[in-house]
């Protein structure tokens, strides 16, 4: 079958099983709205959860950005993931424990002040609304680069399904849809990632075979070490990412980040008890790991199987390079994406694709005038995978399938934390304290409503600084959410005066720091210094500064809050109550 | 809530502070030190066709993570029955 008419099959099918679980799983009060009645079971959470985090940047983006980071790439890898421990073991029981609905409720009664909730609203959606500007883009990439439909149809189907369930469904119907999106996804991700294990090494298994043998007995790894070194590349094993320090506050930047990304964190009130947040965190690692361990398998053998489709023979040898003529198609399908270019510089007929700097005069000892690949997307590594693999059309459609089931299902959830922020921290909490829960109800779908579509207007109309968004909202759940909701459950002496000025002063220093390189508000041009390691304080990259914020946080409140009167008794009862597990169930009762 | 009960209470925190404080210097020790401090050093020894420190960055630690949240959900879980302070 052709591969167009085959893949509006399968992305069709999955999207009559989100509808039909929409209507399945209607939400018929606040609570199954906000947190799906609290009763989903810990795998089954730990499964949405795994879906409601990975994004479209880890389906589709993060095997390309290993691939060519190498060792580098890691700090995602271990930062994406480290945060579930901190998350399992900090965060998660407790705050399921005080048994609320949405982040800033346990920020506004634990500080005892609408101010700080105000705050923290403000902290979720700006996180929030910056994270699914970037699924919006993963949605329309998806179709238009799959389906050759164009942008902005790709867009609002997209957000007419998620519509659906959402508005519909809220929580309840977001989870269910996310558990059927995990299902395709990881399949999506899998099936490549196993043949072109067993291509390379025999070995179907991607997490072993990348440390396996290739059909010459020399190990996969150190082949892709010596070929990169002989075209100029950093040795892929060992390049790192920036100097030690910058690679150590990256990763925990991104895994504090993690932890306090609001998102994430409503998951675990939806399971029964704290005992199911525990294991339901471990759930959720589970299935995240699955892709996450997966991914650095992908990345290096792409890599692999992109140098040795351009370096046909010996480096250097007049012939040992792959004639125009002769190229793949897929190379040339995707060069007419954009993602994909070349220019035969040196007018040999043939593409030679090398560091420039790292070869140095090699180069035109060799006659090469110059790296002719002149763009490589890191994105084509996992998008056209199946078709470097010579696999067969059914699973390109199934990877189309699956990077807009990752999308969709973090656009999701993302979607319910602004909607739950408006209609029950903002409306409920703070301005029409006494609607009822029919209308509350009705003000959450309308809010839903009103997220997707300001999502879908970005999504058209990116603000230019749509590149910059993920450091941005990993830095602000970093600096600022993470450290105010660790203080209220561990530190009982935390008072509002200390979190506001904790969170504010944290937020405040890595706004700085990002804007300072980067741009006033992503401005181009307005950046104080050139954003390179030089001019960064002790190498440290704009997207790492959320730790330094996160540490200015921390400091901030614990110093205020000494210096300034402890919080009422009847709140140091609270922060004793949400310590241990029992009376869950009735911390339920609004 | 009378004294012993606080007293209960208390030791009840300690000791989950003392297991989250076991488990979280494993989590810094695998993807910290081995991942990135150390990995040079590590990168010498090799396990199959990966070096070392490379694949604690890339595998291991993740492998880790996983093992640590289960640990701590368990061991929780008996705390909370050893206290009696368990739901239902």
């Amino acid at each position: 079958m052709e591969l167009k008419t085959l893949t509006f099959i399968v992305v069709g099918a999955t999207f009559a099983l989100y509808i039909g679980i929409a209507i399945w799983s209607r939400a018929k009060s606040t609570g199954d709205f906000y947190v799906a009645g609290k009763g989903i079971h810990p795998v089954a959470n730990g499964m949405a959860t795994a879906a409601d985090w990975m994004s479209a940047a880890s389906f589709i983006s993060m095997a390309g950005l290993i691939a060519f980071l190498g060792y580098g790439g890691s700090v995602f890898l271990m930062g994406w993931t480290g945060g579930y421990v901190l998350l399992a073991m900090l965060l998660a029981p407790y705050l399921r424990k005080f048994g609320k609905f949405t982040v800033p409720e346990f920020v506004g009664d634990r500080y005892y002040s609408q101010t700080a909730r105000i705050v923290a609203v403000v902290c979720l959606i700006v996180a929030s609304v910056t994270y699914v500007i970037g699924q919006m883009r993963g949605i329309g990439v998806a179709f238009s680069r799959f389906m050759e439909v164009d942008f902005a149809t790709g867009l609002f189907t997209g957000m007419g399904i998620v519509f659906i369930y959402a508005v519909l469904g809220g929580m309840k119907g977001i989870t269910y849809t996310q558990i059927a999106q995990y299902c395709v996804l990881i399949t999506a991700y899998t099936i490549p990632a196993i043949f072109i294990s067993l291509n390379l090494t025999g070995n179907p298994i991607p997490q072993l075979a990348l440390g396996s043998t290739m059909g010459d007995d020399t190990f996969l790894l150190d082949k892709l070490d010596m070929i990169v070194t002989d075209l100029g590349f950093r040795e892929y094993s060992t390049a790192s990412n920036g100097n030690m320090l910058n690679m150590f506050l990256y990763t925990f930047s991104l895994m504090i980040g993690t932890a306090g990304l609001p998102h994430v964190i409503i998951r675990f009130f939806t399971v029964p008890k704290v005992k199911d947040a525990r294991y339901s965190a471990g759930w959720a690692l589970v299935f995240i790991a699955i892709l996450y361990t997966t991914a650095p398998a992908v990345g290096a053998m792409a890599r692999l199987n992109l140098i040795n489709t351009i370096q046909t023979g010996p480096v250097g040898s007049p012939d040992g390079n792959i004639q125009i003529s002769e190229m793949p198609a897929w190379m040339e399908r995707w060069s007419t994406t954009g993602l994909l270019s070349w220019e035969d510089k040196n007018g040999d007929g043939r593409i030679q694709y090398y560091d420039e700097k790292g070869l140095g005069d090699k180069a035109a000892e060799y006659g090469w005038a110059g790296n002719e690949m002149t763009k490589v997307d890191r994105d084509i590594m996992v998008l056209a995978n199946p078709e470097i693999a010579n696999l067969p059309n059914w699973v390109i459609a199934l990877v189309a399938a699956g990077g807009i089931a990752a999308a969709l299902s973090t656009a999701a959830g993302l979607l319910l934390a602004i909607a739950s922020a408006i209609s029950h921290d903002l409306l409920k909490g703070v301005f029409r304290p006494d609607i009822d829960e029919k209308q509350e109800l009705l003000a959450s779908r309308i809010a839903m409503a009103f997220a997707i579509g300001v999502a879908a207007y970005f999504g058209l109309n990116p603000p230019g600084f749509a590149a910059q968004v993920v450091a941005l909202a990993f830095g602000l759940a970093a600096s600022s959410i993470f450290p105010v909701l660790m203080m209220g459950i561990f530190d009982k002496r935390a008072n509002s005066t200390g979190a506001i000025a904790g969170m504010l002063s944290g937020l405040g220093v890595t706004l700085l720091y990002i804007f300072w390189f980067k741009g006033w508000f992503f401005v181009p041009g307005t950046n104080m210094a050139p954003n390179n390691a030089d001019n960064w304080l002790l190498g440290i990259s704009p997207e790492a500064f959320g730790a330094v914020g996160a540490m200015v946080n921390f400091g901030v409140a614990y110093f205020v809050s000494r210096a300034t009167a402890p919080p009422p008794e009847h709140i140091q009862h609270l922060v004793e109550d949400i310590r241990v597990p029992r009376g869950a169930g009735t911390a339920t009762d609004h | 809530m009378t004294a012993p009960q606080d007293s209960r209470r208390a030791e009840y925190w300690k000791r989950n502070l003392k297991l989250v404080a076991t488990l979280l210097t494993i989590w810094f020790v695998v993807s910290y030190l081995f991942g990135i401090i150390l990995v040079t050093p590590l990168n010498a020894i090799s396990l199959g066709g990966y070096k070392l420190g490379f694949w604690f960055a890339q595998q291991g630690s993740m492998y880790v993570f996983v093992v640590l949240i289960f640990v701590y959900a368990g061991k929780m879980n008996s705390l909370d029955k050893e206290f009696d302070v368990h739901e239902d």
